[in-house]
């Protein structure tokens, strides 16, 4: 199988985030970044697949240089080649923008399947991978925690809600979008992260892939969010605070 | 040009909470104009549905059956949505922000080339969609733009359900076509996972643990103190996802809602997902790190610090205090 894994750089999970000057966006200069967590399971069930059934595992990242980074450690882990969507506006761009990007870069390479994340970890829309679909013609399913090959196509395992599950079977070429826990996430060994350095990493424009149309959802600020509680932060070192919380347990909770 | 729809979700034949929650969002948005929403449900047969959301104050309700919806697929419900919205032209449609609008709405969206503003926790004059970014740690005001319908739907808990009125709307049907190759994926029946032996919806306390614990050698920090405090232990996610404890511990969308008379957040930062599943709570305490994790927006009571010197600190105090 030919499986393409569209993967997100987003700002660490503990990082620090602070508004920039014109109330659009997240100041980035001194962010670090990693992988999107569920692109992480994404990519993790392409390479189980691969390994199963043999074929090829290309990583799909758009975004600035900075992304290469974390295509060097999808490389790593184990992809074979990757291509990058150079483009410095994904912020701009609504979710319907960025998908058409990855779905006219993926098209070119005609993959039985395409893998995404179920959603960023920062702007969280969700969306990308039906998108991605919709505009491939092909069938999909999303929030799968499982993947079976069979002689027609897969048979998915997908999550619903309160502990529910379903299986669906859809024929390919098809996109999944991939729940987190699935499965469990690889290391990149010493061998896979100098191997990665001699991977073919192509890069493309995201002026080639076609204009992009206006934004239809429009991000105009972004502010702190309001508070939906006014909160008692206790203060003093953890004993104190300890000693402070049971007696808030005992005489205003009261569950002591 | 015809105002605000609501897509109302099927829930065991009956319309589900979180419907009647877009209901309220739907009412509020088209009142922006002066005008009532209209519900949409969709199905094989919507008879009932269709009755029960009749109640409800809206415009009117429309009935789009087909046999071919009588189980949800994402290609049935977006071609049929598709010849809806391609007929009457509305300006909005309002949705439930549940697993199954996430699996079709999008594509449906992109069909007449417009997005989804997805996951809404407040709607203002304009207008304003607001939703959360960075997980909850910051909020963004959107705007739609362009020309033809704006889709948006509401996160479960950001609009009252009780607030909905009462009244007996007109029904009407919409007949779509559909061909059946046009259903390129084939839905199993729904099943429960492993046998559910923890039932912590009946617990008066919980201590729920997520990722600030690290490791799962950490965890017996977060049981002493849930066996000091006579309470279960609950999980965020990542714990379970993990393997460090049973899915049946799980709190949030995933996995199960909770509102005891405390819930004790210890390491988890509040993601929405996990929110959804607590919030309701009589009273939440959260212990975290980080002054500024959304935890802290819904936690009555808050320490701010290392869990790992606060939680073993708590667990004397509350065995002193019950000696």
């Amino acid at each position: 199988m030919k499986i393409i894994v569209a993967i997100k750089q987003v700002p660490e999970r503990d990082a620090q985030v602070r508004i920039n000057s014109a109330g659009k966006w997240i100041e980035e200069a001194d962010l670090q970044f990693a992988m999107n967590e569920s692109d992480a399971y994404a990519l993790e069930e392409a390479l189980q697949l691969k390994e199963k059934h043999g074929g090829e595992v290309i990583v799909l990242t758009a975004g600035p240089e900075r992304v290469g980074t974390t295509i060097r450690e999808a490389l790593a882990k184990g992809a074979d080649r990757a291509i990058h969507i150079e483009a410095d506006d994904l912020t701009q761009r609504d979710a319907l923008g960025v998908a058409q990007l990855l779905a006219s870069a993926a098209k070119q390479e005609s993959p039985d399947l395409v893998l995404t994340g179920l959603q960023s970890d920062d702007l969280g829309y969700g969306q990308t991978g039906v998108i991605m679909a919709e505009l491939m013609g092909v069938p999909h399913a999303s929030l799968i925690l499982h993947v079976d090959k069979t002689d027609t196509g897969l048979t998915v395992k997908r999550e619903l809600e309160e502990g529910w599950f379903q299986n669906i079977e859809l024929p390919l070429p098809a996109v999944l979008m991939i729940q987190s826990g699935g499965t469990k996430l690889r290391y990149a060994t010493l061998m896979g992260i100098k191997k990665a350095k001699t991977k073919e990493f192509r890069k493309v424009s995201a002026s080639e892939l076609g204009a992009a149309g206006a934004s239809t959802a429009v991000l105009e600020k972004i502010t702190l969010p309001q508070k939906q509680k006014s909160t008692q932060i206790i203060p003093g070192s953890a004993k104190e605070a300890a000693a402070t919380l049971v007696e808030k347990l005992k005489f205003e909770v009261r569950v002591l | 040009m015809s105002g605000v729809y609501v897509v109302l979700e099927d829930r065991g034949g009956r319309i589900s909470r979180i419907s009647w929650e877009s209901v309220v969002a739907a009412t509020m948005l088209a009142a922006q104009s002066g005008a009532k929403a209209t519900a949409i449900v969709i199905g094989a047969q919507t008879e009932a549905l269709a009755t029960e959301a009749a109640t409800k104050g809206v415009a009117k309700v429309v009935c789009i059956e087909h046999p071919l919806l009588a189980q949800y697929t994402s290609d049935g419900f977006t071609t049929a949505l598709e010849q809806f919205i391609r007929a009457e032209s509305p300006d909005y449609l309002v949705f439930p922000h549940s697993y199954q609008v996430r699996d079709f709405v999008p594509a449906l969206a992109a069909r007449l080339g417009r997005v989804l503003i997805g996951d809404v926790t407040a709607i203002g004059e304009g207008p304003i969609f607001t939703r959360q970014l960075m997980q909850g740690r910051l909020s963004g005001s959107y705007k739609s733009a362009g020309v033809g319908p704006s889709f948006i739907s509401v996160q479960s808990g950001a609009f009252r359900a009780d607030g909905a009125e009462t009244g007996a709307a007109e029904i009407t049907t919409f007949a779509p076509t559909i061909d059946a190759a046009q259903i390129r994926t084939k839905p199993g029946e729904p099943f429960r996972g492993t046998a559910q032996t923890v039932d912590l919806g009946s617990a008066p306390l919980i201590v729920a643990v997520g990722r600030g614990i690290k490791e799962a050698d950490n965890l017996p920090l977060v049981q002493d103190l849930a066996a000091a405090l006579g309470a279960e232990l609950a999980a965020s996610r990542p714990i379970c996802d993990n393997g460090w404890l049973p899915i049946e511990r799980q709190v949030g969308s995933s996995g199960q809602t909770v509102a005891p008379k405390l819930y004790l957040a210890v390491g988890i930062s509040g993601a929405i997902q996990h929110l959804v599943g607590m919030k309701g709570s009589q009273c939440i305490v959260a212990i975290n790190k980080d002054a500024e994790a959304p935890i802290f927006e819904v936690a009555d009571y808050g320490i701010v610090g290392d869990l790992f010197e606060v939680v073993p600190a708590l667990t004397d105090a509350i065995k002193s205090a019950r000696q």
